[in-house]
């Protein structure tokens, strides 16, 4: 049956005229400090990717470590903490979530609802001067006495700001002013994704017309707004254990054999907040990537997305859920171990609007016309990956299964699959398919073929077997196991594999980078919907888009985001802002 | 083929037919290695999961149903992730351009959404309810379980067992000195008999259940051993715990599973379970609290390095 009451509701008029934009004059204003949420998204994502280069190179440095211990001598315990956190810490803030809500969201929102910009131009621009001041401090933590803290990603006190733990003197101060001065600039950033697309959306671009990319995006804006504060005020309140002396998260404890005048603070309060967000976070960067690989799939699939509106309310059903799951990180904190009930229930409850948006895009491609486009082909590793990521939650959600993963190798295997390597393989099909809007030309096709196969088949061989690693009792944060009478000798030779795949994988990431400069001068023309998509930014009327993304008259939308073989339709596509009597027959 | 010189000239998106040269050319990209990789994805998964040699060491304690739960978990989730895999793969092959006729245009199908949905509340229930299970036995301590006092402590392990009165005396941050590492209140007549052992394996006796009281002086730690499947922080200001009863003779490895600075993975120690009558051996040869303490005041004020005489 074909369901013809998905978003063909009638147009409303134009309730009020438009406001004119504020156009820019000079250089300065266009490209540096400039107002336009296509320029400021291009500043986010290159300078996320800039500082995603350097947590890049540290997983070189700890994988040599863990494959040939001590062959770097430059690599000492501390260093490697010091690695890891940094790595860890770069990746899922500066990294993940600056390139899916500050690079993707301010790029493709306003195209994708129909805007001239975001609804609070000169606020975005100050989001991103201000994450990129974030990213300096956080730079700047490896210049100071002592070095970047190494107290692992989650930055747990005491240890966090004691001495024995590396960077505990200044970098443990400047992680914390970098991740509030992050969190103010992206307060700036999500109140305008959000009022964007409540408030700017074209007429006729109903909520349940909206192409799933940005259900993704304004879910996971929401989230964060809702879930960085916890992180900021922990972020404050350590700050104040370390640098004024208050006890929020300090017990009283004898530290190097001295007695501290800290007394009476709670270690775990610091974990409830921290996770607080950190759960949410996962969906943050994860969302953007659902609502995103749903529109590759259908696009290069020819298809519509199947079951929109349950798509839409699994992205909002997970949403709400990913707040009362965070203990899950914690069953073996000490925590009061009767949680462990509520928490099992909740976690693997979110599982099941999880594997819904998995099905769906599955039979997407079921009875499509599937392209097997650079695009196409993320999004069938994103499955992959994803789904594998995915299943082994449900041990780590598991309470009592958790007990004897928690902590080891199995628990690091399973979120780089889940929200590393996955999400990564979103960005890398979107750059591949919005690339053309952004720069007027393809990628080069074959080595984006050359940058997927390894990718894909490298990713998968570092974190497929290192969950074995975590079974065998190996804990993580270790820069090496020595001698146990339960690590088998071989393991070590699985490390070196997991490293040469690690290096090989890094070293086609470069490849990546050439293709993205290169193809800026002799990429291919690609005009101005080279995918045959049907979502409104392919339909601008100039590509790159200038500012004002529309020309003279905003685009109306007559249908919504997934016409695509539209039985009876002349084209295979009808794009959204196809009046009715187009072509339809 | 270049068709244009500069990146932006105007191509209003919907009528341009220009770039079909470039989608034919995407089309004929072959299918088939990526449909390969994803048949040989999920069949070398379960190949390696069978084949390699890297699994759980075994157990040496009384949850086996964890290893149980584990086994369920493994079984349900490693069969979706197979079907899911083989069935992309399939819809690839079978779906991909070219070989294909006009794709269905079905937005939504209310009745196979449901069954999917209702299939997997079943599997998650599935894994669920025995993970409940066992969850509950694991935080319910057996009363006959005997309390065993674990510290960690930069970067080390200390224990502690009670003495004669069966019972834990009480300890404190404030009273950690060089001589009393663990922080036991002088004054409490319970703390007295405890015994201390701060530079010596933990015994415990097979079969005996106990109580693992876990704290630490400093930052977080977490009490690991491999073979014990049980692990749980220990966190400075509070006590934390957990239950287990051994249930194999050896001596296993206790390891920090927790960040706690740079010593974290040098921070080990060692268990042995053993019969009852080499337990108690081991036991009678371990000096109490006090005497710990009377022997360091002696061995300080007679400057007589024989301190030995305050051994039992
Ligand atoms: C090929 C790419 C990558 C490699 C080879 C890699 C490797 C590693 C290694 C070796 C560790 C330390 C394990 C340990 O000793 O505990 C680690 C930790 C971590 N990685 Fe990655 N990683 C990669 C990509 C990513 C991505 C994309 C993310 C984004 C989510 C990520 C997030 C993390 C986090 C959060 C940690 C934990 C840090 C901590 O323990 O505090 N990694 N990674
Ligand atoms: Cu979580
Ligand atoms: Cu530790």
């Amino acid at each position: 049956m074909v369901d013809t009451a998905i978003g063909r509701e009638p147009i409303a008029p134009a309730e009020a005229g438009e406001v004119e934009l504020y156009h820019p004059h000079s250089w300065i204003t266009k490209y540096v400090f400039s107002q336009d949420a296509k320029i400021i998204a291009i500043q986010y994502s290159l300078t996320a990717m800039a500082i995603g280069l350097v947590a890049l190179v540290l997983s070189w440095l700890t994988r040599w470590q863990l494959a040939f211990p001590g062959t770097l001598s430059f690599i000492d315990p501390s260093q490697y903490l010091q690695y890891i956190t940094m790595h860890g810490m770069i990746m899922v803030v500066y990294l993940l979530t600056a390139l899916f809500l500050g690079g993707f969201g301010n790029y493709l929102i306003p195209l994708m609802v129909g805007a001239r910009d975001m609804a609070f131009p000169y606020l975005n621009m100050l989001s991103y001067w201000t994450y990129l001041l974030a990213v300096l401090v956080l730079v700047a933590s490896f210049f100071v006495p002592g070095g970047p803290t190494g107290a692992g990603w989650t930055l747990y006190p005491p240890q966090s700001i004691l001495p024995g733990t590396p960077g505990y003197e200044w970098g443990i101060i400047l992680m914390l002013a970098s991740l509030i001065i992050f969190i103010i600039g992206f307060t700036m950033g999500g109140l305008n994704y959000v009022v964007t697309v409540l408030q700017g959306r074209a007429r006729g671009m109903t909520l349940m017309r909206m192409p799933l990319t940005i259900w993704g995006i304004f879910t996971a804006t929401v989230l964060a707004l809702l879930a960085f504060p916890a992180l900021f005020v922990g972020a404050v309140m350590m700050l104040f254990d370390r640098v004024l002396g208050t006890s929020f998260f300090m017990p009283s404890l004898v530290s190097m054999g001295e007695q501290l005048q800290y007394g009476g603070g709670s270690p775990i309060l610091f974990q409830h907040l921290f996770w607080f967000f950190g759960h949410p976070e996962v969906y943050i960067v994860a969302l953007p990537a659902f609502g995103i690989v749903s529109d590759l799939i259908s696009t290069h699939a020819r298809r519509n997305i199947f079951g929109y509106r349950m798509m839409v309310w699994a992205i909002v059903a997970i949403g709400v859920l990913s707040f009362v799951v965070w203990a899950h990180h914690m069953y073996v904190s000490g925590m009061n171990p009767w949680f462990g009930f509520f928490f099992a229930t909740t976690t693997l409850i979110i599982a099941i609007p999880t594997a819904i948006k998995v099905y769906n895009w599955v039979l997407t491609l079921w009875h499509g016309d599937i392209h097997l486009t650079i695009p196409m082909l993320f999004a069938l590793a994103f499955i992959v990956t994803f789904v594998n990521g995915g299943l082994t939650g449900l041990f780590l959600g598991n309470v009592v299964v958790d007990v004897p993963l928690s902590d080891t190798m199995f628990v690091v295997a399973h979120f780089h699959m889940v929200m590393g390597v996955a999400p990564i393989f979103v960005i890398f099909g979107a750059l591949y398919h919005w690339y053309p809007k952004v720069t007027g030309r393809m990628l080069n096709e074959w080595l984006g073929q050359l940058h997927f196969w390894v990718t894909f088949i490298g990713a998968y061989a570092i974190f497929f077997p290192m969950h074995y690693l975590g079974l065998l009792g190996m804990p993580r944060r270790y820069h090496e196991i020595g001698q146990t009478s339960f690590v088998p000798e071989s393991a070590q030779n699985l490390n070196v594999f997991i490293t040469i795949a690690a290096l090989t994988v890094g070293a086609v990431q470069l490849v990546f980078l050439f293709n993205l400069f290169w193809s800026l001068r002799y990429g291919r023309a690609s005009g101005g919907n080279p995918w045959r998509a049907t979502t409104l930014e392919w339909q601008t009327p100039e590509t790159p888009p200038p500012h004002g993304n529309w020309g003279k008259e905003l685009p109306v939308v007559y249908r919504w985001a997934y016409d695509y073989n539209v039985p009876g339709a002349k084209e295979d596509f009808l794009p959204q802002n196809q009046p009715p009597d187009w072509g339809t027959g | 083929m270049d068709l244009c010189a500069t990146g932006s000239a105007a191509f209003p998106g919907s009528t341009d037919r220009r770039f079909d040269a470039y989608l034919q050319l995407q089309a004929e990209v072959d299918g088939m290695p990526i449909v390969l990789a994803l048949v040989l994805i999920a069949v070398g998964s379960v190949l390696f999961h069978f084949l390699s040699p890297w699994w759980w060491t075994p157990i040496a304690s009384n949850w086996g149903y964890i290893d149980t739960t584990l086994i369920i978990t493994f079984w349900i989730t490693g069969t979706v992730f197979v079907a899911v895999v083989l069935f992309t793969a399939y819809c690839v092959y079978r779906f991909r351009h070219g070989t294909a006729e006009r794709p269905h245009y079905e937005p939504e199908n209310k009745k196979l959404e449901w069954t999917l949905t209702i299939a997997t509340a079943v599997g998650v229930v599935a894994m669920l309810a025995p993970g409940l299970f066992v969850w509950r036995q694991f935080v319910t301590v057996p009363d006959e379980a005997t309390d065993v006092e674990i510290v960690g402590q930069q970067w080390g392990w200390s224990f502690r067992l009670p003495g004669g009165d069966g019972r834990l005396g009480t300890s404190d941050i404030r009273h950690i000195t060089a001589e009393n590492p663990l922080g036991l209140n002088p004054n409490d007549a319970r703390a007295k008999d405890d015994v201390v052992i701060a530079s010596d394996d933990l015994h415990l006796m097979i079969g005996k259940p106990v109580k693992v009281l876990l704290r630490s002086t400093d930052v977080l730690h977490n009490f690991y051993v491999p073979e014990f499947r049980g692990k749980m922080d220990m966190v400075p200001g509070s006590v934390t715990y957990f239950w287990l009863t051994p249930t194999r003779t050896g001596t296993f490895d206790i390891l920090c599973a927790e960040l706690c600075g740079v010593g974290h993975p040098q921070m080990r120690g060692a268990v042995v379970v053993e019969d009852k009558a080499s337990y108690e051996a081991w036991l009678g040869k371990q000096q109490t609290f006090a005497e710990a303490t009377q022997r360091l005041k002696t061995t300080k004020t007679d400057s007589t390095p024989d301190g030995s005489s305050a051994r039992n």
